[in-house]
């Protein structure tokens, strides 16, 4: 390839609020019910239905913005966009055109080369989520599931600022974290809460003009926007190169296949017919609403860094990894408040946390053992109740199922055996059983040694603490 | 009437509107939205320099719900009206995406 292309990203993120109800209904927003168990008259679409604004809804959507460097728009209102599809009872979705809530923001991303870079947000409008369409293998229809229909969506719209995958994702674990710190919603893209639409397009390096882009939908995990990215931007080198143009469209991406296809063309009726939604009062925001959601913002990362470095003195790596994920700060700092040993919950964490977090693909945010846990067992271990091998045992299974250390390691029966004369006595037999490691020590051969700690802690079962098998034995020896 | 409806026009909106118009009701659509339009220009006559545009007809706003589950399990009642239904959902014609 001759010539050199560039690629701008504009990004479409949709995020679920972490809200117990439906934005505009009082039906409950619980994951996995039973299809339509969670409907009324307002969320399918019923004639003579009223929505009415969830507040949450709201504070959220302002607490996002304030986090992303948005101006809040004051006086705010809802506008319909007409579309029919049976995923929307309506035939209208509720979102905000005209007046969103949010509006020229932007957010800080670190990029491949180490600099630091502006991401435009354009604006943030709060809308509702549309139902679930099953496909029936058996008999030629669909079968649709409200459930999802008016759960809270915030829609986040970038500037073009991006320039590669990589800005790209940066840009989203930003985002991602950020809500995550608020609370506004748990932002996992397979599960769908947190979704984004890639728009994009090449031109020539150095071109004033943007290029004709193309929107790129059904991206659910960070490697699939990559792959997409690059699948994409070599479509439309490919196209420009033969001389072809790009075609303004939607397109879906298909992650197995390494491949997208058009879906509907802007051309066939993309006209949603926006207006006012007369069912809607407008909202105004007060100094006093704003004030107040400006002083329960969280304690974001980079303020977390510094206060973790100032009071805990734990390294800086341990820091960025802790800080990745809110509840794993939360783990942290909630063990730490207990047990006030915050390097030895940091190696928790940072060990076996993490080992375990790789080997069984879990999220930081879906840990399920709690601080007191965590502490308990670090106490256990303190007091020689049990030593570092047992506990490490324990704690796989507080990784899994939550189990108080302290009560499975009675039930259990894996305490360190303190009686001393029982160890001499195991110490005695090993001592007795080995002759030829016990002659390789008398020897020189101080290796030997390790091996016959190893008999012992068998012996014991592992309940020993192998510094006081070492020094039995050398007494012994 | 000012505002002549093409033939272009009336199919676009049938479109948007999932509306198929035998040629007799396509001519009374025609006429009806031209005299519609008619109708808005004349709106267009009066100065609205300075008056915000109206969203809402009364002077109401910030009416706002307490994020509280109020509704329980209503699925029958909302299937009740489905003209047909399986596995507890709504049966609509086969969609491709």
């Amino acid at each position: 390839m001759s010539k050199q292309y560039e690629t701008v990203i504009g990004l479409e993120v949709h995020v679920e609020l972490a809200t117990k109800t439906k934005i505009f209904c009082g039906c409950s927003t619980a994951f996995g019910a039973a299809p339509n168990t969670q409907t009324c008259p307002v969320c399918t679409g019923m004639p003579g239905s009223l929505p009415v604004l969830n507040k949450q809804v709201l504070e959220y959507a302002i607490a996002v913005g304030l986090a992303t460097n948005c101006e809040i728009t004051r006086y705010a209102k809802f506008d319909r966009k007409n579309y029919f599809y049976p995923d929307n009872p309506q035939n209208y979705q509720i979102s905000q055109l005209y007046l969103p809530i949010c509006r020229n923001g932007s957010v800080e991303i670190e990029t491949e080369e180490g600099g630091a870079k502006k991401v435009g947000i354009h604006e943030i409008h709060m809308e509702e989520d549309a139902g679930k369409l099953i496909h029936d293998e058996w008999e030629d229809c669909s079968l649709v599931d409200y459930n999802r229909s008016g759960v809270p969506l915030i829609e986040i719209v970038s500037e073009p600022d991006m320039r590669s995958a990589g800005e790209v994702i940066a840009y989203l674990e930003k985002l991602r974290l950020l809500i995550q710190y608020l609370g506004a919603s748990d932002c996992k893209l397979q599960e769908g809460s947190m979704r984004a639409d890639v728009n994009l397009s090449v031109r020539e390096a150095g071109a004033a003009q943007f290029g004709t882009r193309t929107e790129m939908k059904n991206l659910n995990s960070f490697k699939a926007i990559s792959r997409a990215i690059a699948g994409e931007t070599e479509r439309q080198i490919d196209l420009i190169e033969s001389g072809q143009k790009v075609v303004q469209e939607t397109r879906r991406w298909d992650d197995a296949k390494g491949e997208s296809y058009a879906m509907r063309s802007k051309e066939d009726a993309q006209d949603y017919r926006y207006f006012p939604d007369p069912d809607l009062v407008p909202v105004a925001v007060s100094d006093e609403m704003l004030e107040r959601i400006r002083a329960s913002q969280p304690e974001f990362r980079n303020e977390k860094r510094r206060r973790y470095k100032e009071e805990f003195g734990i390294p800086d790596y341990d820091i960025e990894i802790i800080t990745q994920s809110k509840h794993m700060a939360d783990l942290f700092e909630a063990a730490t408040a207990i047990c006030g040993q915050p390097k030895k919950v940091s190696n928790w964490l940072m060990g076996e946390t993490l080992r375990l977090m790789k080997e069984k693909e879990t999220d930081a945010q879906d840990l399920r053992f709690s601080p007191e846990h965590l502490a308990k067992l670090i106490a256990l271990v303190d007091a020689k109740v049990i030593n570092g091998q047992v506990a490490k045992e324990v704690f796989e299974i507080m990784f899994e199922e939550d189990v108080d250390p302290e009560r499975y390691v009675e039930e259990k029966g894996l305490k360190t055996v303190n009686d001393e004369g029982a160890l001499r006595k195991t110490i005695a037999e090993v001592i007795a059983a080995n002759p030829q490691s016990v002659e390789d020590y008398r020897n020189g051969k101080e290796k030997a040694i390790g091996f016959l700690v190893g008999q012992t802690m068998k012996a014991m079962k592992g309940k020993a603490d192998p510094a006081e098998v070492n020094r039995i034995l050398l007494t012994q020896l | 009437m000012a505002n002549i409806i093409s033939d272009e026009t009336i199919e676009y909106v049938g479109i948007l509107a999932k509306l198929e118009l035998s040629d007799k009701e396509r001519e009374r659509a025609k006429s009806d939205m031209g005299r519609m339009l008619d109708y808005i220009d004349k709106l267009g006559e009066l100065d609205t320099t300075g008056v915000e545009p109206m969203s809402h007809v009364f002077p109401v706003q910030n009416v706002f719900r307490e994020d509280v589950v109020t509704n329980g399990d209503l699925r029958e009642q909302m299937l009740a009206n489905a003209p047909e239904e399986k596995d507890g959902m709504f049966v609509v014609p086969r969609t491709f995406e």
